[in-house]
């Protein structure tokens, strides 16, 4: 499997995102908004990984990320890796941390929360951040890791 | 408090909730205080709720208050596809406080965001309605002269009755033992029983109630609905498990007192309201001096 390495090429200046489990790689570009940036993008999916079984990893040209924007996708890619890269050196490596709270992304599991019904942006306080459990500000349920549904980013209020 | 919303039973502290009781029990001595006099009360019922509603409405009309509102959305312009959002700006506008009643849960804290008025919660759907949970906790402490260490049996459905959660909630401060009687379906959910154990308070599981009643100091009895059940068989055996007669009251403390949130299906027999141990019709007045209380503190009146 020597092709791992080219299928994605190196990028000059910008963010490489390492060990995205592969079924979460499209959660990650929706979190990150990345189907509107113009910058070139490059992923790879379903690539072998000791960690994850099956990873993917995302190269973003001329772009980085502030941490409170980064850390949203600890929700779906808790182990993902941040290399910030400049002039083909990795010069900062950083981790997903999950945030104490959650605005928006994800949608409240309870049918009869406000949050489902009018629009009305969803709001959680990260009760847990093992296994990542949130808990609703309004309906004041709780909504699990295995439960979550992220939003399409156009569809957010 | 003044000028904070009233949505969650989690938003007043243990010295709010005493400094509440405190003033309940002032206006249960004197109950007509004009200390509302020009002051107007917006009541929100989305959801009609006549018990809820009247007890507020007296509050307000003790207090020398005018009220504003409505007790059904068919009356209001909901029908017209209003959001909830709009009826609250309109609103917060003319009124100098929201006391809302809605379906949806989360409705309360929301409006509270839109309104630059305080808003107290009057019933969410499933979630809170921290009125009642205060007046129950008025009750215990009149009945029992006392909120802590009590025998606090919770009897019935326990797993969506939110009132048992709001009380199991604000007696934690107390040190209380609880004891939870139900069907296997309607257990006290795990993450209750997670905050009861992070909190080192005692609290036992059983089925039945008859073998250990005569420990209670209060028995909290609510409905089980049959409406809950996935099997209407596993309905009709338990349902009669969880009534509670006054032949079953014989052994227990002179000092034992029965509530019930109300309405009351046949969880209590008629029999029991003559046992001076049956409370719940007491406890249903007692909302007024404690509504009394909450909308007092809230607007920064002094009795």
């Amino acid at each position: 499997m020597k092709d791992k390495q080219l299928i994605v090429s190196a990028i000059k200046n910008g963010t490489v995102i390492d060990h995205v489990p592969a079924k979460n790689l499209f959660k990650v570009i929706t979190i990150l908004n990345l189907d509107s940036i113009d910058t070139q993008i490059t992923f790879g999916t379903n690539l072998e990984s000791k960690k994850l079984g099956s990873k993917a990893i995302i190269k973003i040209s001329d772009k980085y990320f502030l941490d409170e924007e980064i850390n949203r996708i600890a929700l779906v890619a808790p182990q993902a890796k941040l290399n910030i890269i400049r002039d083909y050196e990795v010069i900062e490596k950083r981790v997903v941390e999950v945030p104490d709270s959650i605005i928006g992304i994800v949608k409240c599991v309870n049918p009869m929360c406000i949050t489902n019904q009018e629009e009305v942006k969803t709001k959680f306080s990260v009760i847990s951040k093992d296994e990542v459990s949130l808990k609703c500000y309004y309906c004041e349920k709780i909504t699990h890791q295995d439960q979550m549904t992220i939003y399409n980013v156009n569809s957010q209020y | 408090m003044q000028n904070k919303s009233l949505v969650s039973i989690t938003d007043y502290s243990k010295a709010e909730y005493l400094k509440i009781l405190d003033l309940a029990a002032e206006f249960e001595k004197n109950p007509n205080q004009e200390i509302l006099k020009g002051k107007l009360v917006a009541t929100l019922f989305f959801e009609p709720s006549t018990r809820t509603r009247l007890s507020f409405e007296t509050a307000i009309n003790r207090l020398g208050g005018r009220v504003i509102g409505f007790a059904d959305v068919n009356s209001s312009s909901v029908t017209k596809g209003e959001s909830l959002k709009d009826t609250i700006k309109m609103v917060t506008s003319y009124a100098d406080l929201i006391v809302i009643r809605h379906p949806t849960e989360g409705a309360a804290r929301y409006a509270s965001e839109i309104a630059t008025v305080p808003v107290i919660n009057a019933g969410d759907g499933a979630n809170q309605h921290p009125t009642q949970t205060l007046l129950d906790l008025y009750s215990i402490q009149k009945t029992q002269k006392t909120l802590e260490n009590l025998n606090m049996f919770m009897i019935g459905d326990l797993k969506y009755g939110r009132t048992v959660h709001s009380l199991l909630m604000a007696m934690s401060y107390f040190n209380p033992t609880f004891y939870f009687i139900s069907p296997d379906e309607l257990k006290m959910p795990r993450e209750y029983l997670i905050y009861l154990n992070q909190q080192k308070i005692k609290y036992y599981e059983y089925k039945e109630f008859m073998p250990i009643i005569s420990e209670a100091d209060i028995v909290y009895m609510t409905r089980v609905q049959k409406e809950r059940f996935s099997d209407p068989i596993e309905y009709e055996k338990t349902k009669n498990a969880y009534v509670l007669r006054n032949s079953m009251l014989e052994h227990t403390r002179a000092n034992m007192k029965i509530l019930h949130p109300l309405p009351r299906v046949n969880e209590i027999s008629l029999d029991v309201d003559e046992n001076p141990k049956a409370y719940y019709f007491t406890q249903a007045l007692n909302g007024v001096f404690v509504r009394q209380a909450i909308i007092s503190s809230i607007l920064g009146l002094n009795s």
